[in-house]
Order: C-alpha cells, then structure tokens, then sequence
C-alpha cells in the first residue's frame, strides 16, 4: 500500500515538474532561461515515459532532447544575441495578445474535458516490453523505416550545415 | 493510478496547449522553435501513454522514436533558418520581418 502511495507521489512530482517547466518557458522573458525550463520539462517528460513503461523511449528522450536539441537551441540562442544592445540583449518581449492566450486556454480545457470524458479500455493489457524485442522489431517489422528516418535526418542535417554557412 | 490513463492525457493536453501559447505569444523565432518542441514532446506522452495499454507496445514506442528523430532534423533546419535570418535582416522577431509588406 506505502510502495503504490510512492509511485503516485512520485508520478505526480514528474508531472508537476513538467508542466511547470512548460509555464516557466511560457512566462519567462529570458530566452536563456526559457531553455533552462524546456531542459526540467524534458527531464519530467522522460520520467513520465518510464511509468508508461518506455524506458528505451526515455533514454532516447534525455539522448536526443537534452543532448542534442536543448544543446542546438542553445547555441542558437548565443549566435543569434544582439550583443550591440547591451546588457539586455537576450530579453524577449512578449507580445500583448490576451487573444492567443485565450485560444490556448480553451483548446487545454478542450482536450482535457474530450480525455475526460472518453473511455478507453484501460485494464492493462499491455505487457511490459523488453527492450531487445524493441531492437528486434525496430530491426525486422521497421527497417524501412528507420532508413528512411535515417536518410531524412542525414540530408536534413547536410541541408541546415549548408544553409547556416557564412557566404562571405 | 498507473493504470489509469487519465493522467497521462491531462499532462499531454497541458504541455500541448502551453505549447501552443508560447508558439503565439512570444516575439523571438527561438522561443516559438522551443514552443513547437513542447507541443511535439506532448504527443510523444501521448503515443508511449496508449502503448503501455496495447497488446502490441512496440506500435507507439516505435512511433514516439520516429517523432523525435523528425524533431531533430527540424530543429537543425529552423535553426539554420534562424540564423540565415538573423545575419540578413539583423532581427529575430517575427513582427519586424514584413520585408515584403511595403
């Protein structure tokens, strides 16, 4: 009974880390910290992906998130600062639109409301996955694919190294 | 509780409409790139969420592994763009880029 009242406590800790991670990117006006945030909200997401039982799903998450996108993003934000302007130069306004906030607002409460209100067959059937059956299907059931991700990532990759040189 | 799927949903919807609010609300493409990784990270909880109760996981796992492999390669490219924009117009706010209005 304490060990299932641990789990609860601690599913609900990664939740509450990743929504307010979400938040504090959403009221921030720092670019830098904003990415401080996406970085505690990555982290709740793969916490979140192991009590769902996805644990490779995890670790793919913290390896390419965290390792690569957080770490692009954040030397973006270096690249792209406007060091002319002073001390503030990585302050970001944020627009006045109570509209878009409004939209945002309702489609949550949509969603929310519509899951809510469904009814899934949740009697967990589903067994726990091993993570060599997921290399196997990963190499048999969807080898296409994967090589086809692979080349997309490869000329996606080719692409923004040439779009991002310096032509002078 | 864990086999409720409720919960996951509720995060799910949050994380994505706060997505959406960054995507539209912020002056600065950065931000909206990190907007478009938070809704894209809410149905990844999504698929992992529905796989944990199908008799297949390897379905939604497989499926959560591809949206992230995609969401790199459009990071690396927005970011590209990103940059190209900066050094051209010497702006990154999205409001001041209307070259073409005038």
């Amino acid at each position: 009974m304490t060990e299932q009242l641990i789990t609860d406590l601690v599913f609900w800790l990664f939740c509450l880390i990743t929504v307010g991670g979400a938040v504090y990117v959403l009221l921030s006006n720092h670019v830098l910290y904003a990415a401080y945030g996406l970085l505690v909200t990555f982290l709740g997401v793969a916490g979140i992906f192991v009590f769902a039982g996805a644990e490779f799903v995890s670790a793919a998450q913290i390896m390419i998130y965290v390792g690569g996108i957080l770490v692009l993003l954040v030397f973006g934000i270096m690249l792209s600062s406007r060091r002319k302007a002073g001390i503030d130069h990585l302050k970001v306004e944020n627009a006045p639109r109570g509209t878009g906030i409004l939209i945002a607002g309702l489609l949550g409460t949509m969603l929310i409301l519509l899951a809510s209100r469904l009814s899934f067959n949740s009697d967990a059937t589903g067994q726990w996955l091993a993570i060599k059956s997921l290399g196997f299907s990963l190499m048999t059931t969807y080898v296409v694919i994967l090589e086809v991700v692979g080349m997309l990532l490869l000329m996606a990759l080719i692409g923004a190294t040439y779009l991002a040189k310096d032509d002078q | 509780m864990i086999n409720n799927i409720l919960p996951y949903l509720v995060v799910s919807g949050l994380l994505f409409a706060i997505g959406f609010a960054v995507v539209v609300s912020k002056k600065n493409l950065i931000l909206m790139l990190m907007g478009v990784e938070l809704m894209l990270n809410a149905v990844n909880v999504n698929f992992a969420a529905f796989s944990r109760f199908d008799p297949d996981p390897a379905k939604g796992q497989m499926f959560s592994i591809f949206v992230m492999i995609i969401a790199a390669a459009e990071i690396a490219v927005g970011l590209a763009i990103v940059l190209k924009i900066r050094r051209h117009y010497h702006e990154i706010d999205p409001e001041k880029l209307n070259n073409l209005r005038d």
